[in-house]
């Protein structure tokens, strides 16, 4: 049995808001935590298989170059080598998000420091890593490597389908009331995942078992598959759990080929865990952006025109490039419209995803640019935004989805006392510290993706969920357990939700936010089914259905659900696609941030005193692991603002800090109380269960609120971020003896 | 990880003669040199493990000060009262330090031990004259926001990173240091640690196999005790600037001051002369400048940590006013 639904016409039915039993969305505690502060639930690393043996990655001590050979002859007296790996299989750097294909192979061409280009294999892993280190890469050095984006010899590609002209805006930068022309820099980020990315590869003749802390299994599983020249049925992926990807586990890396190549030829399994300094030199980064920003607006504040022009960067042949510009296109008006893109190309790790790429600093720039003009124009902030609301989308003319945009600005605004800013920076004093109030806009698209998932109702009432979508840490377990509960009348110590295999149906993977509303709505469809034979068996419709503890009734009729069930299962697949709902409409999620921050007169430290976010992403699933998402959100926000950033040498370009002492995200000093408001929302363009995706919006803008507060506080407006005291310190007045 | 050889000791005699031979090292709480031994970093051929030769003890001093074992965690030595009562100052910078977990770990003589936060330290494959002497200093000319104004060479441009030795540079403790023979010397703290010269490999006087085994504090400094640490995040970050301050006024003039700093150099930074200008003067801005003027005389930045010349003289101004002003 399978339910098929390809999203091409809004949903019609809110069977959720209709169900007796009404889980969803409520704060249900995660099934699986138990496991998860017991230790009991297993991660890449800790399969406990026989003969397993350790691999540990060497890498390239040159920027750019070319790997010349490899000196073993250090490792000949080494206790419990087992062999040294390098080919051409080896992947050059992680596959892109959805990829379906392996990456960039090769370890002769050497494209950046750090890049994987052996693998030492022993029976322990500190033996490994004795060996990693004794092994000799001899390696030429080019001397034309590229470190610097801005470098003025560089000719930065243009993306053609991300280019926009429309109107003319410099002719309404020349004629508006109000203007603003500005430049920030962002750096480069990693997702500085808790756990560290692993793979375990073991053989039986052929066939290929993987057990990795992966988010996209059907992907991975081709990936793999292409990278090591077998057929993508030879391979299994298994990823139950991932202690944080934060896209930075999309797509397959060079520790799974290697483990993969390693174990074939040795006969034995083999774990390859990246050291943490490995996670930042070679897992993708953020890239680091260049951002014009020209806004040009009449005598209401309302935007004639908008620019945003970037630079980021990539490795040579990769296609990604930081989508900076997402939801510059539909967020605000302003007819005349230039959006530019360009992509240099350096010798630096690969970039590609981190969380909520585009919008995590295409929109934290871009509310910046819009505090400005809230400044120069002395129109309050929240006011300049609710009047630049566009009616339909300002580029493409289409209507937008449900969007709860003014709403979240107004509730945002009542709840955080926004009325007591002072308009006028650096004049509130608390001892040392001068106090500021800053709030930004939240924006960022909404995408489904395809997703398949399979339900059995078992013939003692319970039931079972399989799909190989993966939670990575944002409660994907709880939330198909939720839906699978509500469906089927179910309580959920009935219904077991198993994830990250890849013999279950092929899900969306975990990515673009779009993980929860996919593989939600393939549930809900099997779910579907299974109610629609149920419905048949009682001899009433499926409208008229109704499962209730252990009972199904409808049509006057009604009868123990485990008599229908006579002894069988029932199993049904359900199968969601993306359609026309995705182009008829624009859809995307909104929210406001509000944040208070302290900036100490003296040093320039910031410390956040209190944030608030208030987000609308249609239906929530579940109130707690959602609201957990947004904190999550915020604090990558508070990081990017004040401390976060990959620090390059300009000589060879090689991250310096590449440890969790130096580089710094928020530690729990650095977070005030958080607080967060989740709108009651449906959106039935986006999916059959009204939900969109979640997991990003918390940082789509939130570092702007910081810095806009820090520049209420000071005067003092940071371009460069992260927003470290030496970027403040030149702003701040000379303090005197009381 | 290199093969290394592990001994356990008793007691502290075995332990210097179990360290005599060449590439021993000592290992108490572990938190700095498994790191680095992890990385390759440092490769002793033997660890002698000193965890239970005792010095875990705060005793009184027939001066009136205390002794501090080697072995007394952070932890507890920030938590004992008569450290809190009487040297605040210490318990402060030590709180300021680290993690919690580490804390627990960490021991007052392995604190002293601290290594550099340099990047290029932390490389093996970048060039570093105090990881491999001779080989140059990657960090001039580099990435160089964490590194030091003052005291540095052409040879190498780190700081140390610590807080504890900080505190204990303002109250002049000293270093009871146990030899190869049984002897006993004791350094100041303020002497301990070294600038980096020439031989920037070693980071203090320690000759190989010598025992920290105690920190003296002496008499009880009167005055106000102020740590402060500028940092780029609230906790869990090394000093940018940190200033140790005791300074007890009379009759509105300071009867005397006794300042150490952090992030600034490759020690904790004192300069007697910073003392002398306090004393006896009345607290004003223009002294207080005076001050910075002579910690910042040599100052000089290596490009991106230039910011350091400015934020330790607003630093120590807003110190001393605090240091100097009426109690709120």
């Amino acid at each position: 049995m399978t339910r098929h639904l390809k999203m091409d016409t809004p949903a019609t039915s809110r069977l959720l808001d209709e169900l007796p039993s009404k889980l969803t969305g409520k704060p249900m505690d995660r099934p699986d935590g138990p496991k998860k502060v017991s230790g009991t639930a297993t991660y890449a690393h800790e399969w406990d298989i026989d003969g397993k043996v350790f691999g540990v990655l060497a890498r390239a001590p040159v920027s750019k170059g070319k790997l010349v050979r490899i000196d073993k002859s250090a490792l000949d007296k080494l206790p419990g080598i087992l062999g040294v790996f390098s080919e051409d299989r080896f992947l050059r750097n992680p596959a892109q998000g959805t990829a379906d294909e392996a990456p960039i192979q090769g370890v002769s061409e050497i494209s950046y420091f750090g890049q994987p280009i052996a693998l030492v294999v022993a029976e322990t892993f500190e033996q490994a890593r004795h060996g990693a280190h004794m092994l000799e890469l001899v390696c030429e050095a080019d001397t034309d490597g590229v470190y610097d984006p801005e470098a003025s010899n560089l000719s930065p590609e243009k993306p053609e389908d991300d280019q926009l002209d429309q109107g003319d805006l410099d002719k309404a930068m020349a004629e508006a009331a109000f203007t603003v022309d500005s430049t920030y820099r962002t750096p480069n980020h990693n997702s500085a995942a808790m756990e560290p990315h692993c793979s375990i590869a073991s053989w039986e003749g052929d066939q290929l078992t993987l057990y990795g802390s992966y988010q996209m299994v059907k992907y991975n599983v081709n990936e793999l598959a292409d990278s090591l020249g077998i057929e993508p049925e030879k391979v299994r992926i298994l990823s139950p759990f991932v202690g944080g990807g934060f896209g930075s586990k999309l797509g397959i890396a060079p520790e799974a080929v290697a483990a993969a190549i390693a174990a074939k030829e040795i006969g034995r399994p083999v774990c390859v865990t990246l050291t943490r300094q490995q996670v930042f030199e070679n897992v993708m980064r953020r890239s680091e952006s260049r951002q014009r920003l020209r806004l040009a607006a009449d005598e209401t504040g309302k935007l004639t025109g908008l620019g945003h022009e970037c630079l980021v960067s990539n490795l040579p042949g990769e296609s990604f490039h930081e989508p900076v510009l997402q939801a510059t296109h539909f967020i605000y008006g302003g007819e005349n419209r230039r959006l530019g893109m360009e992509v240099a190309r350096l010798n630096r790790m690969c970039a590609g995803s981190v969380r909520a790429p585009g919008e995590a600093i295409g929109m934290q720039v871009l509310e910046n640019a819009m505090d400005e003009l809230a400044h120069t124009s002395g129109i309050d902030p929240v006011e300049l935004r609710k009047r630049n609301i566009p009616e339909t989308h300002p580029e493409e003319g289409t209507p937008y989805s449900s969007r709860p945009f003014a709403e979240a600005l107004d509730e945002g605004a009542r709840r955080f006392g926004w009325d007591k800013r002072n308009p006028k920076p650096g004049q509130q004093r608390d001892g040392e510290w001068l106090i500021g109030m800053g709030m930004a806009v939240a924006a960022r698209v909404n995408m489904l993706m395809e997703s398949k998932a399979r339900v059995t109702l078992n013939k003692d009432g319970t039931a079972i969920v399989e799909t190989d979508m993966t939670d990575i840490g944002t409660g994907t377990y709880a939330i198909l357990t939720q839906l699978c509960c509500d469906m089927l009348g179910l309580a959920p110590e009935q219904v077991e939700t198993r994830l990250g295999d890849s013999n279950f149906p092929k899900a969306s993977g975990s990515g673009g936010s779009f993980g929860a509303a996919s593989s939600g709505s393939s549930v809900y469809l099997a779910c579907q089914d299974i109610r629609g034979e149920l419905a048949r068996r009682l001899g009433c419709s499926e409208d008229e259905l109704q499962l209730e503890n252990g009972n199904v009734s409808g049509g006057g009729k009604d009868s123990a659900l485990t008599d229908l069930l006579a002894g069988e299962n029932i199993e049904a697949e359900g199968h969601i696609e993306p359609g026309e709902t995705m182009e008829k409409v624009k859809q995307a999620t909104y929210g406001s941030y509000f944040a208070e921050v302290a900036v100490n007169a003296v040093t320039g430290e910031t410390r956040v005193r209190r944030m608030l976010g208030v987000f609308g992403a249609g239906r929530i699933l579940n109130q707690k692991t959602a609201t957990s998402q947004c904190y999550g959100g915020m604090t990558w926000g508070i990081g990017m603002a004040l401390h976060e950033a990959m620090e390059f040498d300009p000589r060879d370009g090689h991250v310096v800090n590449n440890d969790f002492a130096e580089y710094h995200v928020p530690v729990n000093l650095d977070l005030p109380q958080l607080d967060v408001v989740l709108l009651e929302e449906r959106d039935d363009w986006a999916s059959p269960i009204q939900a969109k995706g979640l997991g990003e919006l918390g940082l789509c803008g939130a570092g702007a609120a910081v810095t806009n507060a820090i520049f209420n506080a000071t005067g003092v407006r940071v371009y460069d971020y992260p927003a470290t005291l030496d970027k403040i310190l030149g702003g701040l007045p000379e303090l005197e003896m009381a | 990880m290199r093969p290394f050889d592990y001994h356990r000791s008793e007691d502290g005699r075995d332990a210097v003669k179990a360290a005599s031979e060449k590439g021993a090292l000592f290992i108490a709480g572990g938190t700095n040199l498994l790191d680095l031994m992890k990385l390759d970093l440092m490769t002793p051929s033997r660890l002698v493990d000193i965890n239970r030769i005792g010095l875990k003890d705060i005793t009184p001093t027939d001066e009136g000060g205390l002794s501090i074992g080697a072995l007394v965690t952070n932890s507890d030595c920030a938590a004992d009262p008569r450290i809190r009562e009487d040297y605040e100052v210490l318990s402060r910078a030590i709180l300021a330090g680290a993690s919690g977990q580490l804390r627990n770990k960490a021991t007052t003589g392995g604190n002293l031990c601290q290594r550099t936060r340099c990047y290029y330290f932390y490389d093996p494959d970048m060039a570093c004259n105090k990881r491999k002497p001779g080989s140059g200093c990657s960090a001039i000319g580099g990435a160089n926001r964490i590194h030091a104004i003052l005291g540095a060479s052409d040879e190498c441009i780190a700081t140390y990173p610590g807080d504890m030795a900080v505190a204990m540079a303002a109250l002049d403790a000293k270093v009871v240091i146990e030899g190869q023979g049984g002897d006993t010397r004791t350094v100041p703290v303020r002497d301990f640690h070294r600038l980096p010269g020439d031989q920037p490999d070693k980071d203090n006087i320690l000759e190989p196999g010598e025992l920290i085994t105690h920190v003296t504090l002496p008499a009880p400094a009167k005055g106000r005790h102020i740590y402060r640490k500028v940092r780029d995040r609230a906790s869990y970050a090394f000093a940018l600037v940190s200033i140790a301050a005791v300074v007890e006024m009379d009759a509105g003039k300071i009867a005397s001051a006794s300042l150490a700093f952090g992030g600034l150099a490759h020690k904790p930074w004192h300069d007697s002369a910073i003392d002398d200008l306090l004393t006896g003067e009345a607290p004003s801005e223009a002294l207080f400048d005076k001050a910075a003027d002579i910690l910042l005389a040599d100052a000089k930045g290596q490009g991106s940590n230039d910011f350091k010349i400015p934020l330790a003289r607003r630093t120590l101004k807003a110190v001393l006013r605090e240091a100097t002003g009426e109690r709120s």
